[in-house]
Order: structure tokens, then sequence, then C-alpha cells
């Protein structure tokens, strides 16, 4: 790829220079977190923008922030574009770690303002939303956190998440009676005061969307919080499962371009198609996960009785709190430390 | 002294004593540095692969997210209480693990010592075949026996020997069985070579001289088998130390181990440092105990891996 992609450089070198837009036979690199949420992105962004830009999109996966950092720490930066979870864009914007997005090139109307950046932009959302097991409750199961968190109503066994330790304080905050708009800023010390009355009850602390989907699906645990895509498989599996996105925690994922990234230039065009609301409408056709831009429902490519069933869709965003990745930023560190201290003594 | 080389100091004197030890220690010069010669691309393998990394390891660990040296990523593991209790859960379940294996393998390997030489070469395919089965699957397959709806509490429950389903998977007996399951052919194999090297006549003798079943086992086999037990008990405690799959899946999120704490702190921090100190921690820790008992043990034990 080396020699190519250097050849490549140089002839985009060379057509910047007589300043020629036109990125025809370019190739960029684009790397996602891989299995069937990264095939939807290839259905959805990455084949029609190859087509319409005329450039070769490659792929690779990631595991986040820490690879990131060390290809730009490293001088060896593969990818063009990655993505990444909101709080590690606004971690790694704070390290330095990003090119800076042209928003004259990228059009952020339709995007939450939250989500939009000098150097990330919002690309698609994860909901943590609150499922249990239709076999155990009917439907008279736990439908808040306060339910999930009342042992007594609700007997049965519970699995929340430990490596996801931004999410749970959110559930937590939840949980404590707060509504979703007082959420933000998270008190830490109160959200680990109600991590701390329900941990005892917690059978099992989930590390992996894999491990909260097992969970649920074997009846190791009667309630969970899970991702919304996992659910939404669940349920699609026919297990008897049941959830909804009131008081569901929605969360970012964001795209950059690494810095030093070598086709900086075909990536920001690219980006700008993925973010565009024609391709965003096509997310929600594949995957669970919802399109950023709110623009792509009034784009008539999502059929009406799907909307309802999208996380980001304008009706269901107003059940939900927004993680917010600057406020994660400054407090993840500590705030996962303490997390820790409490769920393991 | 014999005749001819005195004789040769008769004649040719102190002198010819000289140079005949300078032409010795010149070839013996000579022949070290042939030697090294030959074992300089391995040594220097050795060396970028394996020293210069560890140093650079330490070398990370030594500084702060700032970039600045301090032993901030030292005094977190006393700050925060979570990495002490991880540390201690570690050793716990690196003693329950090699205890069990113990336990276990002991009469395993010496059933395999006494079966005939087929017999036994068919049974030791059943403790090799796990052996090369992935990890990974393995450990799912331990969580479909153990979990709540798993086969054995439906067994149990279906028997009428339970009523409610044990907690057998996402707790710390699940990690157990899974870990011992994975680790047993690590101190059986061993166990196993060294107790086919033991003389049967020594077993035979002690009969003869009146001695019980019971007594020959315990007074002869057994501290006989003691070296390849210890070499195994070594090998399954250090494996133990960084074990990550198994207590991830099999722990439930309550078993937090050293390695499973590395990939958290790692990702955690935005500096290599904070990872690189809980390596250097492994790595001293084992460094220690090996040490230990090859003092305790005797070179013997922790010789395995030397040739034998």
């Amino acid at each position: 790829m080396n020699r190519t992609s250097v050849s490549i450089l140089a002839v985009a070198g060379l057509m910047a220079t007589v300043a020629a837009p036109a990125m025809a036979g370019d190739t960029i690199t684009v790397a996602s977190w891989g299995g069937t949420y990264q095939e939807a992105q290839t259905k959805a962004f990455f084949t029609p923008t190859a087509d319409a830009l005329g450039i070769t999109i490659k792929q690779d996966t990631t595991n986040g922030l820490d690879d990131v950092r060390l290809q730009v720490t490293g001088n060896a930066v593969k990818w063009d574009i990655t993505e990444l979870g909101a709080d590690e864009c606004a971690r790694g914007s704070k390290e330095g770690l990003f090119e800076k997005l042209d928003y004259g090139i990228i059009d952020k109307s339709g995007i939450n303002p939250k989500l939009v950046h000098d150097d990330w932009v919002g690309i698609s959302y994860t909901s943590v939303v609150l499922i249990y097991r239709t076999d155990v409750f009917g439907d008279k199961g736990p439908k808040t956190w306060a339910d999930f968190w009342n042992v007594e109503k609700f007997p049965g066994r519970r699995a929340l998440s430990s490596s996801q330790a931004t999410e749970t304080l959110s559930v937590a905050a939840l949980a404590s009676g707060l509504p979703i708009d007082k959420v933000y800023p998270v008190d830490i010390d109160g959200a680990l005061k109600s991590v701390d009355k329900i941990r005892g009850h917690v059978d099992a602390w989930w590390t992996s969307g894999a491990q909260a989907m097992q969970l649920v699906k074997d009846g190791e645990v009667d309630m969970a919080s899970i991702w919304n895509g996992r659910a939404g498989t669940l349920k699609k599996e026919g297990a008897p499962v049941s959830f909804s996105f009131d008081q569901g925690v929605l969360t970012a994922d964001c795209m950059v371009i690494p810095k030093g990234a070598k086709n900086k230039e075909a990536a920001m065009k690219a980006l700008a198609m993925f973010v565009s609301p024609q391709l965003q409408a096509n997310l929600p056709l594949y995957v669970d996960n919802g399109p950023v831009n709110e623009k792509a429902f009034e784009t008539g490519k999502i059929p009406p009785e799907r909307i309802k069933d999208i996380n980001s869709a304008p009706e269901n965003v107003k059940k939900q709190v927004l993680q917010d990745a600057e406020f994660w930023r400054d407090t993840l560190v500590e705030a996962t430390e303490k997390f820790n201290n409490l769920i393991q003594q | 002294m014999s005749a001819p080389s005195t004789l040769l100091n008769e004649t040719a004197g102190g002198a010819g004593r000289d140079l005949n030890a300078q032409a010795l220690r010149a070839d013996a010069r000579r022949e070290s540095l042939r030697l090294l010669a030959l074992l300089a691309p391995s040594l220097f393998l050795v060396f970028a692969i394996i020293i210069v990394p560890i140093g650079w390891l330490f070398w990370l660990s030594l500084y702060d997210e700032n970039g600045a040296l301090s032993a901030s990523n030292y005094g977190r593991f006393f700050e925060q209480a979570s990495y002490i209790k991880t540390f201690i859960t570690t050793f716990k379940v690196a003693f329950i693990v090699t205890g069990a294996c113990v336990l276990l393998g002991y009469p395993l390997a010496y059933m395999l010592s006494q079966l005939p030489r087929r017999a036994a070469s068919i049974c030791l395919i059943f403790v090799i075949l796990p052996f090369w089965t992935s990890v990974l699957v393995r450990t799912y397959a331990w969580l479909v026996i153990l979990q709540r709806k798993g086969l054995i509490n439906s067994w149990l429950i279906d028997l009428g020997v339970i009523s409610q389903p044990l907690s057998l998977a996402n707790n710390l007996s699940g990690v157990v069985i899974g870990m011992t399951h994975i680790l047993l052919p690590f101190l059986v194999l061993p166990l196993y070579a060294s107790m086919k090297t033991i003389d049967t006549d020594c077993l035979r003798a002690g009969m003869n001289l009146g001695a019980g079943p019971v007594a020959t086992f315990r007074q002869i086999f057994f501290p006989l088998s003691l070296p390849g037990l210890a070499s195994g008990v070594v090998i399954v405690f250090v494996l133990c130390l960084g074990f990550f799959v198994t207590p991830a899946l099999m722990g439930g999120g309550k078993v937090i181990m050293w390695a499973m704490r590395m990939e958290q702190t790692t990702s955690l921090y935005s500096n290599w440092g904070a990872g690189a100190a809980l390596g250097v921690v492994l790595l001293v820790v084992t460094l220690a105990l090996l040490g230990l008992f090859q003092w305790l043990l005797g070179a013997r034990a922790t010789g395995v891996w030397s040739s034998r």
C-alpha cells in the first residue's frame, strides 16, 4: 500500500499546487468498529461515497483512541478517517491528535451542535436502554431506571456495564430520580451513591456488547442495561425481551481525520458525504444505530414505520439523555477510578 | 606429569611452558570468540525483541501524561483501592487454581504413568486435545455448561437435587473451573514426564525390603516425583498471574485480574505509562516468584525450560 499511496500523494500534491480539487483515483482508508455495524456503514456510506467521488475507500478496523494515538505519536498514520466514541473524540481533540475539519466542505446543518467541533463530528447514535425478559415479568417489567433499582418490586437478576462507567453513571443518575434534562452535568458523587445502592444486587457487570447480549439471551439475568443495537438483535432473534427508548442514554459516535493523514483532502470530501442527510438516511436501513443528521428523517428514504424504532428519530430523542462528551473528557479518569473502587469493594 | 612433558620442560625450559600456555589461551579465546559469533544472531534477537521492549516498557512507566518524569503511575496503585484489590484477587485465583490443578493433575499423571504405553498414549491424547483448542472456545463452552440455565443446573433441577439453580458462572467459581481446565495440561505434562523417568527398580527394592504399597508410594515414588510437580506448579502459577480471557468471560465482571486491569487502564489513561506500570509490576512479581521457587525448590524445579 505504501508505494501506491506515496505516488497517489505525490499526484495529489501536484494537483493541489495547481489548485485542482479533483480527487478521482484517490484511495483513502477508513477505520471503524467492524462487524455488522461496519458492514452497514459500507452499504450506507462507503460504497455510495466511493462511487460519487470516484475514489477507492479501503477499510480497516479500530480498537479506539489508543490506535489513533499510537499511529499519530508514532508518525505512522494508516488511516484517513476513523470512527471513535464521542468521549474519545473529545479526549483525542484535547491531546491534539486530529486534523481540523473544514466546515466549508462539510455541511453541519442538521447535526446536534454538541457533536460538531473543530476537529471531530458526530456520525451515528447508540442508545443505552433498559431491557427485561418478558418470560419473567410479562409486560409488567421495569420501565424506568428507578424500577431497575427497586429490588423489592422487581426481584430478579441484574446486569449493568462496568466497562462503560460513564454510561452506568448516567443511568444511575436517572435512577436517583433526576429528570432527563437535569442529568448533565452529572453529579458524580451522587451517581456513585446511586450505584452503591444497586451494586450488591448486580449479578454480572458486562464489559462488551456481546456479553450483555449473551447474559440476557441465556437468561443469566432478567434485566440489564444494553446497547439498543444488541437489544434489537435479541428481539429479532425471537428472544422473550422488551425494551424502549424511555430514559435511554444516547451516546454518539464520531469521525475524525487523524493528524498527519495522507489523503486529507479526499478524506474531508468523503466525510462530508458520510454526514450528508442522503447517506445518513441509509444507515438505519441496515442497522439499529441512528443517523446523526436529523435531516435524514426528512429525505423520505426511511419508511415511516421504521422511524419509530430509530433511536435518533426526533420523537425518541426527546425521551433520552445525550451523553455529554466534553463533560466526560474532563472527568472520565477520576469518575472511572472511583467507579472501579466502588464496584470492586 | 608424564615423562614426555618432563622431557619437554627440560629441553625448552620455562619459556616453552609459557609459550604452550599462551597458545592454549589464544586457542581458548578464539574458540570463545567463534562461539560468540555463532551466538550473536540469536543474542541480538533476544536483545531486540525481549530486552529492548521490556526496557522501553519500564522507561514509559516512569512518565506521567504531561511527559514529565514521575512515580505517579506507581503511586496510583496505592491511591486507588481497586488496584490493591485486583492484585489480591489475582493471587487468590492463582493459588486456588494451582491447588485445584495439583489435586486433579497428580492422580491423573500418576494413572497415566502406570498405564501400559499404548493405553497411556491414548489417554494423553485426551489431555492434549483440549490443549489445542482455542481458549476462547473452551471458555464459552464452560459458560454453556455452568450458567443458570446451563447443562449442570438443568440436570440437577430435573433430577430434583436442587430447586434453585447454583451460581456457577459469572463469579469466582466459574473463573476457577474454567482456568483449572485450561491450565491442567501444563501441570500434567511435566509431571507425567518426570514420573515416567522414575526407576521402577527403586519401587521394587522398597517392596522387597518390606514396605507396603502406601509406604512405597509415600517414601519413594512421591519424593521422586516432586521435581516434576514443582515445575508444573511453577508454570501453572505463573500463567495464572497473567490470565485474561477466562476471568473476563467467566467472572461476570466480579473477578478482576491484573491483566484485565492492564487493558482497562491502558484505554482509560492518555499516557502509555499508566498501563506500562501495571506490566512492570506483573513482570517484577513474576520474576521474584520464580526466584523464590528456585531458592525454595532448587534449580531443577524452575529449570524445566532448560535442557533436561
